[in-house]
This record gives structure tokens, C-alpha cells and sequence, in this order.
């Protein structure tokens, strides 16, 4: 009897299974017999696009072409990389300096190409810190980091590094409002209403060269300021920032802050705060932070602290900043390719408001306002509302575009993404994601002019799509074709940390400008070795410098003695190598740091403290010829008061008789 | 014993074969070369060692058979088993059996099915708001995009004034308050 339950209930079960495993999903789900294809890119061919995916919480950018979802770099950014050296090697660690000292994590969320008239024109791309607020700028010819700056009067820099469409700026707004940096911020947390300010900074980026530089900060009232896109076309000028928490809650924001039926998109009126800086109506502000720039010739970082921003206030500036109504909570805050749109997606609501930037400057030009919020015009929601999107789904978070009149959004909640007809409103398909999507990139869809081949979407749980890893599963990306009405799931890719947002351009913007090494004739650090004459080692004091090169497939000097006790030995090695792809590490036994990974035509300095006394090989990590596992060396740790005399050569420090030969 | 061995392993292989037949139309095709379109969302998930979601703890309650099958027929199963963090009022059998005659029979008509999603929305609020964080007065934006209000009377939790709260089950994903009467959204 009891078999017999059993059985029933296996029979119940499998009934179950039945249903699980087959039940069709909506008609929407099915794919056609030819995503396999699509995806595939055959070994030694390219793909047609880089997709640049931020790290999240890993602090670095990835980079990954599509559409085969194949990882291609990982760039150190905000956080150390001791597989590089980043943030190791004496070069690199300024870096990561900032007004708190040196930091060696952060959280990179959100990304933004460089453009040239609304185009991607391949030549940066910028990156925000959310914790300890920064921008950096990451050049497209090497790959490299190369600036960061600091943001003061800021916290939590989430609404960044969102461009203008010809570069002009990238912004960067505070996430979470603290007392601004000039007055004493010791104060009770439940003065949020009072002390404290939120404050968006336009760091305006060199046309040449990309120097990043604060012009102007904007002091606006104490939210949250999430996500932000700059108008385009018509509405260049402007720019689009989400906020949340307009309650000003300080504490339980999960239930404080999702009181009000509506929070804002801010619109700022760019040109205008232009005019009022060129006016002097800003206010000096005395701050401290940090701007660090590596130098390819130098092949070094340097930083730079500075004490001074210019901040405008815009409640006094009455016409640079206007609020407009947003239901309950925006994340994503998105401008089409026109300018005209402007999509607010509040997580907690039920439909999509767009909003049209013509009716929003009839009702700014008619002072159609229903008040004012910190002094700050609210424009009545209806005048500078296009329409909604209804029922679209649950939790939309972010809208891309693809240039033929759709916006394509992310459904946290229901675990979808949505394509949509700007013009009509109405919904044109629906497909699900796996599971939980964040952020979307159709490349070029938050720019004038999108490449709509693919949507990529970025998720923020993936549970059963890959092999279990233990409580941690792997971070995912999904491409979709989005070339028909449809869009179909043609691959999933894991992704490092967590992706945020993203960015992709054509393959061809980039690779032709990409750098194979770097000339030695242009190596200016101060100890470089230009060829192995130039190797030595130099001791002053308890400092030595050793001056090393590497090349196929060997280090000169490769045997060094005299080094002692007490020293501080840096290790400055150039690797001679003017080819592409042949980069040399350097590691050495012992020491408390990462290994220097070392470009082609590159010097980058290990600082080493010896620890005791004794022999320490070191030797190249990364593999480069046949006769890589040749290339290493020997240096010899003396006691501080010996007398082992300085000696550093290649090839010539042989034993005094021959004695590792036995004669018969 | 045997026969229904036999009954079994035939279903396996009835089983087999339909859902072979669903998801590849040319059984040649390599069918592990394309997205398994049979996935469900994260509901189809097999974890039974985690805490439950508040789906499964809905399934687990014999309370609530009409709420799973309306949840099942409003294709709301997928949201509710993700990330949330949700608050759900959850109707027991009874609260459903005090609708007017019909009612429910209409709402699960499939040409019903955005009204019975709309009620069912209603029900749903993101976040999750423990016991002590309800207060007399307090409105909840709910999913569907209308308002709940809440009425706190000597330690006891009322919805819009007629709907009371009886239980609270934790979930995974959020929170379930057990209520006794079906949250009905304003008349538009």
C-alpha cells in the first residue's frame, strides 16, 4: 500500500514536472532555429562591436565583443589590479589617490563613449566611481586609464559620467546629499532637511586632448539624484537628471522614501548655467580633491590636489533648473535620438510617463508651474507630459533606443524587456530576460544616432542559467536581435562583477586607432633604460634604483648583489620590445605587492623591502617566447653592515674556475 | 505493483516525447544549439533547500488554492518569484467565496484576464513592510498603480476600511499578510 502511495506520488510529481518543463511560455518567447548562428563568430574572425560593460562592485571596466559575448580586456579602473600591477606599480598607485587617501576599490557602474556631433567618435570613454565619488576617462588607444577626478561637495556618485552630445561635458550628480564640504558636517542625521544639499558637477572634457577639469557645480536641494542623460538635437543644451527620496527621508528609504505619488526628472538648462558662470554669479567654494593624470610619455601618474570649485546656486539662479513631476521613485532617466522624448522610468510604477521638450519649453515659458520644491519651479506634470506607456510591465528601470521610433525598456520586476512605439505609446513586444534586469545597451541608443543590430541586457540574478559556482552564481549578460519587429535571445555571457550599464559601438570605430606599443624614443620616465647600456644599479643612501631591462628572453642586469638590509630597492624596469602583443611581467619572490605587467616600450617601477637576508630569483610571468622559462634572475640580500660590493651584470658573473664541470 | 510500474514508466515516456514535440519542430536540429524556449522564469527554479518566495508560500497553503490559480491565470507566478522585495496581501479561499456570485467564474475567463491582473495588483505593493511599519492613515501606492489605505485599530491592520488583516507569513522575497476579504481597486 505504501509502494502504492509512493508510485502515485512519483506519478504526481512527474505530472508536475510535466507542466514546469512544458509549459508553453507567452507566444512571444519563441525563438527561431537561428540564434545559434547569429551569435556565432567563427575562431580567428572578429566580432563586429566592442561592448564596454561596467565591473560593478569589481571596480574595472570589461570589455567584450558582440556578438559573440567573448571577453576581451579587462581594464583597471577604480580598483588595484595586481594582475596588471594597477595600483601596485609606482606609476600607477597615484591613480587611485583622493582627497581621503589612496583607495583601492570602487563600485563602476555607468559608462559613456565619447561624441562628436551626437556620433561615437572612439576616443573615450568615461567611468564613474559611485562610492568614493570620481570620473575617469579611459583612452581608446591603449585601453588605459588615464585621468581621474575627484568630486567634492558629493556622495554616492550614481547620476555619472553621462555626456553631452559633443563632449562638451560629463556630469556628475550626487546620488546621496551630505552638507556641502565647506561647513562642519557633524551634525544630527535627522537634520537631512536642513543641512543637506545635493550637488551636480559638470566637469568639462579638452576637445584635444580630454583633460577633464570641474567648470561649475550646481547646488541644488537635498535628493537623490539617480540617473541622467543630456538632451540631443533640439534639446542639446539641456540636461535630464531622475531624483528620488523628494521626500528627504534620512532613514528606512525602502519605506520613507516611496511615500509621494510623484518624485522628479530635473531639467537643467546647461547654456544658461553657462551664461550665469561667465556673468560671475558662481560662488568660490573652498574644497579639497584629488585630479590624477597618467602620462604616456612619462609612462606615469602624478596628483594634483586642488582647493577650490565654483558652485552656482539654483535657487537664487532661478532659470537653470525646473522640476518636473515623475511618478514614484525614477531610475532610469532617457533621451531619444530626437531630443524631443524624455523617458522617466519609476521602478514602483505602472506605466511610463514620456515627456515632449517642446511642451516642456511652452510650459517653462509660461510659468506653467504648480510651485515650487527648495526653489525650484515644478512644472504641472501634464504640460510637459507626451503620454504614458501603460501597463508595460513591473519595475521598468531603463529605456535605450534604436533610431526607428521605439524605446526598448527593462522590467525589473517582471523580468522582461519591452520594446514600444515612442509615437503611439503602445507596446510592440515583450520578451522575457534571465532573470531580473538591470541596465540595457543597443549601441549608440542613448546617442543621436543608434546601431541597432543588437540589445544587450544586463541582469542582476541568473540562478539556474549556468552551472552552479556555490551561493554566488555568475553575473549575466543576453543579446537579443533586434533587426526585426521581434526581438529574439540569440546568447547569454557571464560578465565580471556586476554589469551595470554598458555601451557598444561598431568594431570599426576603435580597432584601426588601437596602439601596438609604445615608442622607446618617446619614453621620457625619468628611469628608463633605452637599451640594456643603459641598465645599472644606483645606490644612494639606503635607496637603490635598479635600472632593468626586458627582452627576448632575458632581464640585464640578471644577477645583482650588494643589495642590503634596510634598503627600499625599486625595480625600474623598461621592456625593450617595439612589437605588438609582447608585453614582459616582473615579479620577485617575497615581495608584499602585485607583479608589474610591462607594455611594449613601457618602464614601470616595483618598490621592493627586502625582509631577510638571502637569494631571491625573480623572473618574466607573462609567457613570451620559447625560451620564456629562461628568463629570470638572481639578487643577493646581504645584512646592512656587510660588505658585499654592488654588482649587477648580464651573462658575466661566472664562477672563478669552471667548477660546475667535473673533469675526468 | 507491476501494472503500475508499467503505468509509469509509460508516462515517462508520453512525457518525454510531447516535450520533445513542443520545443523541436526538426528532432535532427541540433536543439541544444538554441535558447531552451520551454524555461520558465525564476518560479521554475528547482530549489527546495532555500527559503521559500512568497509564491511557494502561497503554493504550500491550502488556504489559498483560488489565489494560485488566479495567479497562475493572471501570469503573475514569474514576477512574484523574483527579486521583489514584495508586500502581498494575500485573500484567503474564503475572501474569494464572498465575492458576488460569478464574480470569480468572470474573472478567470481569459477575456478577463487584465481585470483579474488589475485586482491582482492591487494586492502587491514593492518593499517590504514589516507589522510595526503599517500606521493609522498610511496610503501604499500598490502595484496596478492605485492606493491602499491603511487603518491601525487597537493593534489591528484594516485595508480601505473592510479588509483585515489575520496573519503574516515571511518570505524569502518579502512578506505575506493573510487578509479576509479581496482588495476591490477604485472604479475608474
Amino acid at each position: 500500500m505504501k509502494n502504492l502511495k509512493q508510485a502515485f506520488f512519483t506519478l504526481a510529481s512527474l505530472l508536475v514536472l510535466y507542466m514546469v518543463a512544458c509549459k508553453p511560455k507567452n507566444a512571444g518567447n519563441a525563438v527561431t532555429g537561428d540564434a545559434a548562428a547569429k551569435a556565432y563568430v567563427a575562431p580567428g574572425k572578429y566580432d563586429d562591436f566592442y561592448n564596454f560593460v561596467s565591473g560593478g562592485f569589481s571596480g574595472q571596466m570589461s570589455v567584450y565583443g558582440l556578438p559573440s559575448g567573448r571577453l576581451l580586456r579587462v581594464i583597471p579602473v577604480f580598483s588595484v589590479d595586481p594582475e596588471k600591477g594597477y595600483g601596485f606599480s609606482e606609476e600607477t598607485k597615484p591613480m587611485l589617490n583622493t582627497s581621503h587617501g589612496f583607495v583601492p576599490w570602487d563600485d563602476l557602474h555607468h559608462e559613456d563613449l565619447s561624441q562628436t556631433d551626437g556620433k561615437i567618435d572612439g576616443r573615450w570613454i568615461f567611468a564613474n566611481a559611485n562610492n568614493t565619488p570620481r570620473v575617469a576617462r579611459v583612452d581608446l588607444t591603449t585601453f588605459h586609464t588615464a585621468e581621474i577626478i575627484e568630486l567634492p561637495n558629493s556622495a554616492g556618485n550614481h547620476s555619472s559620467p553621462f555626456i553631452t552630445d559633443n563632449t562638451e561635458y560629463v556630469v556628475a550628480g550626487t546620488r546621496f546629499s551630505v552638507p556641502p564640504d565647506n561647513v562642519n558636517g557633524d551634525v544630527p542625521i535627522n537634520s537631512y532637511k536642513k543641512n543637506f544639499k545635493g550637488t551636480i558637477s559638470f566637469i568639462s572634457v579638452d576637445k584635444v586632448t580630454g583633460a577633464m577639469n570641474i567648470a561649475f557645480q550646481l547646488r541644488c536641494p537635498g535628493v537623490n539624484f539617480d540617473l541622467s542623460h543630456s538632451g540631443k538635437e533640439k534639446s542639446s543644451g539641456w540636461f535630464f537628471f531622475s531624483c528620488y527620496n523628494t521626500e528627504q527621508a534620512n532613514t528606512l528609504l525602502e519605506v520613507n522614501a516611496s511615500q509621494r505619488d510623484k518624485d522628479f526628472i530635473m531639467a537643467v538648462n546647461w547654456k544658461k548655467a553657462e551664461e550665469y558662470l561667465r556673468a560671475g554669479k558662481g560662488e568660490k567654494q573652498s574644497v579639497r580633491y584629488v585630479h590624477n593624470v597618467y602620462n604616456e610619455k612619462t609612462h606615469s601618474a602624478t596628483s594634483e590636489i586642488k582647493t577650490e570649485v565654483i558652485v552656482l546656486d539654483t535657487k537664487t539662479l532661478k532659470d537653470i533648473c525646473y522640476f518636473i513631476p515623475c511618478p514614484k521613485s525614477p531610475h532610469g532617466c532617457d533621451v531619444d535620438p530626437t531630443g524631443e522624448y524624455i523617458v522617466g522610468s519609476g521602478k514602483l510604477a505602472a506605466l511610463i510617463p514620456v515627456f515632449s521638450f517642446t511642451k516642456l519649453m511652452t510650459a517653462i515659458n509660461n510659468k506653467d508651474f504648480i510651485g515650487d520644491y527648495d526653489g525650484i519651479p515644478v512644472v504641472k506634470y501634464e504640460s510637459a507630459l507626451y503620454g504614458e506607456v501603460k501597463k508595460p510591465g513591473l519595475g521598468p528601470l531603463h529605456t535605450e533606443f534604436d533610431g526607428k521610433g521605439n524605446g526598448y525598456t527593462t522590467m525589473f520586476v517582471s523580468s522582461e524587456v519591452v520594446k514600444w512605439n515612442i509615437k503611439d505609446l503602445k507596446v510592440v513586444d515583450r520578451q522575457p530576460t534571465f532573470y531580473s534586469p538591470g541596465h540595457l545597451c543597443i549601441p549608440g541608443g542613448d546617442t543621436r544616432s543608434p546601431n541597432p543590430k543588437y540589445l544587450i541586457v544586463y541582469n542582476k540574478i541568473t540562478k539556474d542559467r549556468y552551472l552552479p559556482t556555490g551561493p554566488e552564481l555568475a553575473q549575466s549578460a543576453q543579446i537579443f536581435d533586434i533587426t526585426g519587429e521581434k526581438m529574439q535571445l540569440i546568447l547569454d555571457f557571464p560578465t565580471i562583477g556586476e554589469p551595470h550599464y554598458a555601451q557598444a559601438v561598431a568594431s570599426d570605430v576603435i580597432k584601426n586607432s588601437s596602439v601596438k606599443f609604445y615608442k622607446l624614443e618617446e619614453n621620457t620616465h625619468p628611469f628608463v633604460s633605452k637599451g640594456e647600456g643603459d641598465s645599472k644599479v644606483i645606490r644612494k643612501g639606503n635607496r637603490v634604483d635598479i635600472y632593468i631591462t626586458a627582452i627576448r628572453s632575458h632581464f640585464s642586469p640578471d644577477n645583482i648583489e650588494g643589495i642590503k638590509m634596510g634598503d627600499e630597492v625599486y625595480w625600474h624596469v623598461t621592456n625593450l620590445e617595439q612589437d605588438w602583443d609582447v608585453p614582459h611581467g616582473f615579479a620577485i619572490k617575497g615581495a608584499l605587492t602585485g607583479e608589474l605587467l610591462i607594455m611594449p616600450g613601457e618602464t614601470q617601477t616595483l618598490k621592493w623591502v627586502p625582509e631577510k637576508t638571502g637569494m631571491y630569483p625573480f623572473y618574466c610571468t607573462d609567457f613570451c617566447s620559447a625560451l620564456h622559462q629562461e628568463m629570470s634572475g638572481y639578487v643577493r640580500v646581504s645584512p646592512k653592515d656587510s660588505n658585499t660590493p654592488l654588482l649587477f651584470n648580464t651573462g658575466k658573473n661566472l664562477p672563478p674556475n669552471d667548477s660546475t664541470i667535473v673533469k675526468n | 505493483m507491476k501494472y503500475i510500474s508499467n503505468l509509469l514508466a509509460a508516462f515517462v515516456l508520453v512525457t518525454f516525447i510531447s516535450c520533445a514535440d513542443a520545443t523541436s519542430a526538426d528532432p535532427a536540429q541540433t536543439v541544444s544549439a538554441e535558447p531552451d524556449k520551454t524555461a520558465g522564469g525564476q518560479e521554475a527554479v528547482k530549489d527546495n533547500d532555500s527559503e521559500k518566495d512568497v509564491v511557494k508560500v502561497a503554493v504550500a497553503s491550502k488556504d489559498h488554492t483560488t489565489l494560485v490559480t488566479a495567479l497562475q491565470k493572471a501570469d503573475l507566478v514569474t514576477a512574484l518569484s523574483n527579486a521583489g522585495p514584495f508586500t502581498v496581501f494575500a485573500p484567503t479561499n474564503e475572501a474569494f467565496a464572498k465575492l458576488p456570485a460569478g464574480t470569480l467564474d468572470e474573472l478567470m475567463k481569459d477575456s478577463k484576464k487584465e481585470d483579474l491582473r488589475n485586482i491582482l495588483q492591487y494586492h502587491v505593493t514593492l518593499g517590504v513592510l514589516k507589522p510595526e511599519s503599517f500606521s493609522n492613515g498610511q496610503t501604499l501606492g500598490m502595484v496596478n498603480g492605485d492606493n491602499v489605505t491603511v487603518g491601525v485599530k487597537d493593534g489591528k491592520v484594516i485595508l480601505n476600511n473592510s479588509v483585515h488583516v489575520v496573519a503574516s507569513v515571511p518570505a524569502s522575497n518579502g512578506i505575506i499578510y493573510v487578509v479576509d476579504n479581496v482588495l476591490l481597486p477604485p472604479a475608474k
